[in-house]
């Protein structure tokens, strides 16, 4: 791609979605307050906020892995047994948490460290290679944990559904953490070379960027990230459970998608990612709340999360049709 | 090149072979049967043999597709495969209800329902332009939910006789029907891959959309067609496990799902598309076939996690032989 053309490319590939995402969010979000009557209120606030928080930061992860350039199709499995690591090693007391927490997030931060080797350093295909390792990271959380169990210190899921200043529960604070987090990755060298290293390797090997590096950083960075989300499942739900973050892949490659981060790496940001892990969390309410059949609950959710996704995308990539007709970009 | 290896071509070509995929699997699965045969001698016999074949004639057909839509490029990529291959079972089985007598109708219905997700995929990623691995998998959420629609949870019916005996009944020169229509259906597509101005097309846009256009080739179409034949094949797959099963049951084929893309793999075809062929996909199939086979056979205690740590991290060692991507410094 010509420089002229990338800049414009990331002009509008940076306008549009963020449009079409507003637009769902907007959506959503007045869908919901007409159907739930106690959205704006203190439990309802909570409630939702303890559902996203998860979803979005697994989105996150999954953002900072494919901004670089990758995909990580293990990220449930990382989610999984991060969480049952810590639940088994913390067991109900509140002694042994911040030790739990630690070992939790320093599996996450291993299980990220093998696929980035695997992807950057074994240079073997992205979703593949995390294919294979979802299967050793699922499987090693059935053997720590073969069936559901283990209890959650209570100061963990009391603190989770705490309230603040009456309208603010503490899952939404955590998720505006994530997010000042991800903002301050972005303006540092390391958060550019992300962006260098997703949108043109080849450059950003030849303006020196490390890129090896960097696609094992963000790998490990996103299994960190991963793991958190794994913390936040345990205080949701209060004890651990083998297959608990494993459906969480898929939600989190579309949440990312519907924020507008682009699949093949270089563009976006986990800000869209965490407003597309909401507008996909409120779908699923409205679905339930709207009266639907249980038996076509899950089809009309499907249906509605395809037709997000191809809205986001027929807006992103009305700028860059002319482009892409012209040259294949790789 | 080193000029040592270009003076022996008798060398030369050894090497080249070497390095073929197809070669270098069909070496791994035979070395992984020999292993398997010297732990348990049952390996070894006849009847195992052609037991394993035809477990891996299911995830061979299912890769029919999976290898057409990864040859056709810009990502592509059909994740959705298993869930068809379930949709087409069931959707037979309610209409076979363990009898011969509508089995054109039930196989010619059950066909043109895959053959419809594969359209709504070709339409989603060709028109609204969404990337294949979202696209298909978020058509699982909706072919699932499709599938607990029409079923109400339960899926009713059972597989024709006839359909059974295919895959489990009658042998043709003591080979079970289902293995030769398998190596009818190889030839068919290998004959179609290198033979017709469908295969030729089909490389050609997927190795370089631009140019494919430029020659006049209707990119699109050849894209689309793709995706419904992946379909198509995957509901094939999909009948010859009902013959199998010979009743239904939700999520039948979901472990045929992320296999069929690691056999395709496996055997040589680039996710980057435009190389590879369907004879490496067979020996992919046989080769996970095996493994997973040999893991079962083995019996390590702990139950499925093991056995599923082991198949991730065969599957790694065999992506490391050579489903490498290139070195960005040259």
């Amino acid at each position: 791609m010509r420089p002229g053309r990338a800049g414009l490319a990331a002009l509008t590939g940076a306008r549009m979605p963020t449009v079409a995402t507003a637009v769902l969010l907007v959506a959503t979000v007045t869908a919901a307050a007409l159907m739930q009557g106690n959205f704006f209120t203190p439990y309802g606030m909570t409630a939702n906020f303890a559902t996203v928080l998860p979803v979005a930061t697994v989105a996150v992860a999954q953002t900072i892995i494919v901004v670089s350039g990758g995909i990580d199709l293990s990220i449930g499995t990382v989610v999984t047994l991060s969480s049952v690591v810590a639940v088994v090693l913390m067991d109900g007391d509140p002694a042994r948490t911040p030790l739990a927490l630690a070992a939790g997030l320093a599996t996450g931060a291993a299980c990220g460290l093998l696929n980035g080797v695997l992807v950057a350093l074994l240079r073997l295909q992205p979703i593949v290679a995390t294919f294979a390792t979802s299967f050793v990271f699922g499987g090693l959380a059935l053997l720590v944990l073969p069936t559901p169990g283990g209890a959650v210190a209570p100061a963990i899921t009391a603190g989770y559904r705490q309230v603040v200043a009456y309208l603010v529960p503490v899952p939404a604070l955590l998720l505006l953490a994530l997010w000042l987090a991800w903002r301050l990755l972005k303006a540092t060298r390391t958060g550019r070379y992300l962006y260098a290293v997703g949108g043109d390797p080849a450059a950003a090997y030849a303006s020196a960027v490390p890129v090896s590096g960097v696609r094992v950083l963000a790998y490990t960075a996103g299994g960190t990230v991963a793991a958190l989300a794994g913390i936040a499942l345990l205080a949701n739900s209060g004890s651990g459970d083998p297959f608990i973050g494993n459906q969480l892949t898929l939600g989190s490659i579309a949440a990312l998608v519907i924020g507008g981060t682009r699949l093949r790496g270089g563009a976006g940001g986990a800000g869209g990612s965490i407003v597309g892990a909401v507008i996909l969390t409120l779908i699923q309410n409205l679905v339930f709340f709207a009266g639907v059949p249980t038996n076509a609950r899950e089809l009309v959710n499907g249906a509605i999360i395809i037709a997000a996704i191809a809205l986001a995308g027929l807006l992103a990539t009305r700028g860059d049709r002319a482009a892409r007709n012209v040259g294949r970009t790789v | 090149m080193n000029p040592l290896v270009a003076s022996s071509p008798a060398r030369a070509r050894l090497l080249r072979a070497a390095r073929d995929p197809v070669v270098v699997s069909g070496a791994a699965a035979l070395a992984l049967w020999v292993v398997a045969a010297l732990v348990s001698p049952a390996f070894a016999s006849w009847d195992q043999i052609l037991t394993l074949l035809t477990l891996a004639s299911f995830l061979g057909v299912i890769a029919i597709g999976q290898t057409l839509v990864i040859i056709a490029g810009g990502e592509g990529i059909d994740l959705s495969v298993g869930a068809v291959a379930t949709l087409a079972a069931i959707v037979a089985s309610r209409h076979m209800d363990g009898s011969n007598e509508d089995l054109l109708l039930a196989v010619a219905l059950s066909l043109g329902t895959a053959a419809l997700v594969g359209l709504v995929n070709g339409v989603g990623v060709l028109v609204f332009r969404v990337p294949p691995l979202v696209m298909t998998l978020g058509m699982i959420a909706v072919v699932y939910g499709f599938v607990r629609l029409y079923t109400g949870g339960r899926p009713a019916g059972s597989a024709a006789p006839a359909l059974r005996a295919l895959v489990t009944g009658d042998t043709v020169a003591g080979v079970p029907g289902v293995l030769w229509l398998w190596l009818g259906l190889s030839v068919l597509v290998v004959w179609l891959l290198r033979r017709t101005s469908f295969g030729w097309r089909l490389y050609a846009v997927g190795g370089n959309p631009t140019s494919a256009y430029l020659s006049g080739v209707n990119t699109k179409a050849v894209k689309l067609s793709a995706y419904v034949l992946s379909s198509v094949f995957a509901g094939v797959g999909g009948l010859l496990l009902l013959g199998y099963t010979n009743t239904v049951f939700l999520r039948l084929a979901d472990p045929y799902m992320l296999p069929s893309v690691a056999a395709t793999v496996i055997g040589g075809t680039a996710l980057i598309g435009g190389v590879g062929g369907y004879v490496g996909t067979v020996i992919g199939a046989i080769l996970l076939t095996v493994l997973d086979s040999f893991l079962r056979v083995l019996q390590i205690g702990g139950g499925d996690a093991p056995r599923q740590i082991i198949y991730g991290l065969v599957l790694l060692v065999v992506l490391s032989a050579y489903g490498r991507q290139r070195r960005l410094r040259q």
